[in-house]
């Protein structure tokens, strides 16, 4: 079982090096410069790879919950939790990067457009989710609670994103894809197969974060029993 | 299905008579939604003409504030004196439990909206043109949803030492597209524009308000279980 894993751990870190360095070539020298944006349109390929890690992580945190919930195991709540985790980290870099780009791009930091709003309230969501799994408590106690919020959460975010949408095409339009040279086919091939690349890269990383993630949490529940174990020795 | 509601109503009808009898977490509400009214009349200058934009947003910000602190007694005063462990050993379905919360939290509320919606647009001088039934509608479908989410994630925080500061927290990010909804359908109807505009939004609430009614109902005894 010890063993299994380690392989597993080592092919993830493996696979992860050289595609990292392999992505970073196609994104800053292979793939074409954009005509019109320039050198700032290469945070594209990060920003969405991160926001699909994000979206990925919440999903992977929905599912987890209701497991918790049919069938309490330590495990699952582990999965939920780390993987809360992980999507809040790329949230937050979503946020930032989608930022960048868009002051370079529409001139503004911020514009309540759906899909930054949406991202937005999913941070908030998941940050308040990581405050459940702080409580003080039984770890079952927490586990189900938590749980129990994942999923609410899960349910509220495809109401948010329509909610904004109906909001801001009193505005304007829904316009699909983001601008006339990104929408669908507008994309030049080789910025596709960049994109693709990134996209593959930080889902494996995800998948090594999370691996790696667990095994830490693992240690300090095992940690925490041993603990309690011997302050029980000491007591009696 | 009978019995569920029969004890909801229990339940309900118990903390309406404590609240009845003390009147103190009422008294508070009413009192810190006038003193929101006084501190946004200080915000945005009451003589301006801009200050009719913000009425429809304020109005569910009382509202929200003010049921924030509603809610938080709500399950707190069961764990003081550590009632709710009656009331997880009564008889009764959990979810019967969760619903006599929302029914009287419910209630609560709106008794605090009758006099701080009605001070609000006192104090700003708000000329109602609107069609005053379509604006109870609205308020009160959005009150409901709010209460729903509300009741059930103040059940949830009541578990945490810090429960005060935790409720807003998880609440808000979860009302975020209720908000959205009953400012629209609010501004709609009290600037008198097409009604239709709004019954799409009326409608959005309406479907949050039975779904997290449908996610709350079921996931309670999840939040009662154990200790």
């Amino acid at each position: 079982m010890k063993k299994n894993t380690g392989i597993i751990d080592r092919l993830l870190l493996f696979t992860l090096i050289p595609t990292v360095f392999i992505a970073l070539y196609l994104i800053f020298i292979w793939s074409p410069v954009e005509r019109i944006m320039g050198a700032s349109q290469k945070i594209f390929y990060f920003h969405v790879g991160s926001a699909w890690v994000a979206f990925l992580a919440f999903g992977v945190v929905g599912y987890y919950s209701v497991r918790v919930l049919i069938k309490p195991r330590l495990q699952h709540h582990i999965n939920a939790g780390i993987s809360a985790e992980i999507g809040v980290l790329f949230t937050t870099i979503t946020l930032i990067t989608g930022m960048i780009w868009g002051k370079s791009s529409w001139n503004t930091w911020w514009t309540w457009e759906p899909r930054l709003a949406t991202t937005l309230i999913l941070w908030f969501i998941y940050v308040a989710y990581l405050f459940v799994r702080k409580m003080d408590g039984s770890t079952e106690k927490i586990a189900r609670l938590s749980a129990v919020f994942g999923i609410i959460g899960a349910i509220n975010v495809p109401i948010v994103f329509m909610a904004i949408r109906w909001w801001n095409t009193k505005l304007h339009p829904v316009v699909f894809g983001e601008g006339k040279n990104q929408s669908g086919g507008g994309i030049e091939p080789d910025m596709l197969v960049a994109l693709l690349f990134s996209i593959f890269t930080i889902t494996v990383l995800y998948a090594f974060l999370m691996r790696k993630g667990i095994e830490i949490e693992k240690m300090r529940h095992i940690v925490k029993r041993a603990k309690s174990k011997a302050i029980e020795k000491l007591a009696g | 299905m009978i019995s569920i509601l029969k004890d909801a109503w229990t339940i309900a009808s118990k903390d309406l008579s404590n609240e009845i009898k003390t009147k103190q977490t009422i008294g508070m509400m009413v009192i810190f939604s006038s003193l929101v009214v006084l501190i946004f009349s200080f915000a945005f200058d009451p003589t301006n003409n801009m200050v009719k934009a913000v009425i429809p947003g304020l109005v569910w910000l009382i509202t929200v504030f003010s049921g924030i602190l509603g809610l938080n007694r709500s399950f707190l005063s069961e764990h003081e004196n550590d009632t709710l462990t009656g009331l997880r050993s009564a008889p009764i379905d959990p979810s019967s439990i969760y619903l006599g919360k929302v029914l009287a939290n419910f209630i609560l509320v709106t008794a605090v909206q009758l006099v701080s919606i009605p001070v609000l647009f006192l104090l700003f001088d708000y000329r109602f043109f609107g069609k005053v039934s379509w604006f109870i509608l609205v308020v009160i479908i959005g009150t409901l949803g709010f209460i729903i989410v509300g009741t059930f994630l103040a059940a949830l925080s009541a578990n945490a030492k810090n429960s005060e500061m935790l409720l807003p927290v998880l609440l808000l990010p979860l009302l975020s597209p209720l908000l959205i909804a009953g400012v629209q359908a609010t501004r709609i109807i009290l600037e008198n524009e097409m009604i239709a505009d709004a019954a799409s939004w009326i409608r959005l609430m309406a479907a949050y308000d039975l779904l997290f009614l449908a996610a709350c109902f079921f996931l309670f005894e999840f939040i009662m279980e154990g200790s």
